[in-house]
């Protein structure tokens, strides 16, 4: 994690490029996080990229049931200059889970904003390939939300496939 | 039985979608050459577990690859969720099923992030030894079974042989031969048993040489070497860009490993060497693995021969049990062993992402708490997932033999990338 002086640093580089991006910066033992209005994501990852955080090690979602708003995505990224790790947050609701996609400028996030879209989801705008990556295309619901049953599906054998009408739909 | 009628029913948009594919709309061409999309998987000895792969051929050229994943899936980071910290950890085992005392390390580090709990240096020691071990491990099934996809079965018993003796180390440690539970929140859960440093010695003595014999019969393969030298490179700028990281990213020449550069769990104090290859094609890719393996052996000389004595566990009793013999004598121990068995530790809210270098690149374990003693979320990023990203871009334009070597080279572990 940076220390405070980076912190403040990178924090400004930040407000300098967009007066109301930050929202708030957290620490935790070991983990700095800056949270960013959605809308200035690409933006602001563009700065701590001119900032030497040059890789991006990990993209996904959380879910925050119950505050509001629920919804947030975590962009862990890492400086190999520095040997230092800084992470971006942002928060968006379940009635508009819409944020822009970083798959354009960052490759790497391709497959895992697909996650987060299929498990969450969050709507990437301007991901060139949005579709469900890990459950079957015809899945309703997005699973790794918090208030997502579990065991709410019926597991179909062959004994008991008759008792969900056309269930190889 | 059902009384619906099924026709009667209405389709779903998906079902209607494919309904409408004809085989005359999909055929695509370029120029007036005619380009067929097969299908390759997920059911496939060549594919490594069931990847799924659409390949667009030209001839036998590939002009597009896509890798389609979710055949493994098991909800495992939903599942650990419904459980209390220290339950969590044989299911997240389970991720990347032949690296599971890394998937330990990421996700109890980063819980211990959160507890900000020290562990004993014995403990880190054991956890290193462990890891290497496991790294071995890993690296003889890849070599293994990459070899056998190129036709070399032979490889396939030698490493498999070599493997098993591994297996057994972890059954003296722990118990079990895979998915051992060993590394607890804290520390791990027993120390080792007696006669078990020598029968590591015994096999690190033999393990270089294993390797080299190894090495010699597939670097004396002509067969072998013609469908590895010069095949499917990619250079370290595109590596970067699709976030590859671990052997293949060393592969192409950027020594980058978490080990040296952002060491954790005292890597810092072992004295050894990162394999790195020049240009990044599949040959670099099969010999960055094989000298790694060496790398490793001398780790674990140097860990054993320093093993410093202590505890292997925190004593912070709100973490990790209490010795069992202290549960007859002090009321303290017997309250906590119940509040520990029955609803697990409580972790203070916050959130930790916690990365290290796996067998395959970096494996980073996200994980939220909410101050209760269940996370509220657990998330691997794991390696295999990442680095399928590039698979595309390193076989377009190869034929279809070269494209199912590279899908070897590259070592995706279907339990990884799904989950």
């Amino acid at each position: 994690m940076p220390d405070a002086a980076t912190l403040e640093r990178l924090v400004g580089a930040l407000k300098a490029s967009d007066a109301e991006s930050v929202i708030d910066t957290v620490e935790t033992p070991g983990r700095v996080a800056i949270e960013v209005k959605p809308e200035s994501i690409v933006g602001s990852l563009e700065v701590l990229r001119a900032a030497g955080y040059e890789f991006l090690a990990s993209v996904h979602g959380v879910d925050y049931y119950p505050n509001e708003p629920r919804l947030g995505v975590d962009y862990e990224l890492l400086s190999r200059e520095a040997c230092d790790r800084i992470a971006l947050t942002l928060r968006v609701s379940t009635e508009d889970p819409h944020l822009p996609s970083v798959t354009p400028s960052w490759p790497c996030a391709n497959n895992q904003e697909r996650e987060a879209f299929d498990m969450f989801g969050l709507i990437f705008d301007g991901h060139p390939d949005l579709r469900r990556i890990l459950m079957p295309e015809d899945y309703e619901g997005h699973p790794q939300r918090r208030d997502f049953p579990i065991g709410g599906e019926p597991v179909l054998f062959t004994h008991n496939e008759h008792s969900v009408p056309r269930w190889f739909e | 039985m059902s009384t619906v009628d099924p026709a009667a029913r209405e389709l779903s948009a998906y079902r209607k979608m494919e309904e409408s594919i004809t085989i005359s709309e999909t055929t695509e061409f370029e120029g007036d050459r005619e380009l067929l999309t097969l299908n390759l998987g997920p059911h496939h000895p060549a594919t490594h577990g069931v990847l799924r792969l659409l390949v667009t051929l030209d001839g036998e050229v590939i002009r597009r690859l896509q890798p389609i994943y979710g055949y493994l899936h098991t909800g495992i980071e939903k599942t650990a969720e419904q459980k209390s910290y220290w339950k969590a950890i044989p299911v997240v085992e389970r991720m990347d099923y032949v690296s599971y005392y890394f998937n330990a390390m990421a996700y109890c580090g980063a819980v211990e992030t959160l507890l900000e709990v020290e562990i004993p240096k014995r403990a880190q020691y054991l956890r290193v030894i462990h890891m290497e071990l496991n790294r071995i491990m890993s690296h003889l099934v890849f070599l293994g079974t990459s070899a056998l996809d190129l036709g070399a079965i032979s490889v396939w018993w030698y490493c498999f042989r070599e493997r098993e003796t591994l297996l057994d180390l972890f059954e003296m440690s722990s118990g079990q031969r895979m998915h051992t539970r060993y590394f607890q929140i804290g520390g791990v859960i027993e120390d080792i048993p007696d006669g078990w440093i020598e029968q590591v010695r015994k096999f690190c003595a033999i393990m270089p040489e294993r390797a080299d014999i190894y090495g010699d019969l597939l670097n004396k393969n002509e067969i072998f070497l013609q469908r590895q030298r010069d095949v499917c490179p990619l250079p370290v700028e595109k590596l970067r860009e699709y976030g590859v990281t671990g052997p293949l990213l060393r592969a192409a020449g950027d020594p980058w490993d978490l080990r040296k550069t952002m060491p954790y769990s005292s890597y810092e104090e072992f004295d050894f060497q990162i394999p790195v290859g020049t240009k990044g094609d599949n040959y670099d890719r099969f010999q960055v693995r094989l000298a790694e393996v060496k790398e490793s052996i001398k780790i674990i000389v140097q860990a054993l021969d320093n093993l410093p004595d202590g505890p292997t566990i925190t004593d912070d009793r709100k973490i990790a049990l209490p010795p069992r013999h202290e549960l007859a004598t002090s009321m303290e121990a017997l309250i906590h062993h119940f509040k520990l068995v029955t609803e697990g530790m409580r972790v203070p809210a916050g959130e930790a992402y916690y990365p290290i270098e796996g067998a395959r690149g970096e494996l980073g374990c996200f994980v939220r708490s909410d101050g209760s003693s269940k996370p509220a979320r657990v998330h691997m990023r794991d390696p295999s997932i990442v680095n399928m990203q590039a698979a595309p871009a390193a076989t377009e334009g190869w034929l279809i033999a070269d494209m199912l070597a590279t899908v070897a080279m590259f070592d995706p572990i279907i339990g990884g990338i799904d989950r």
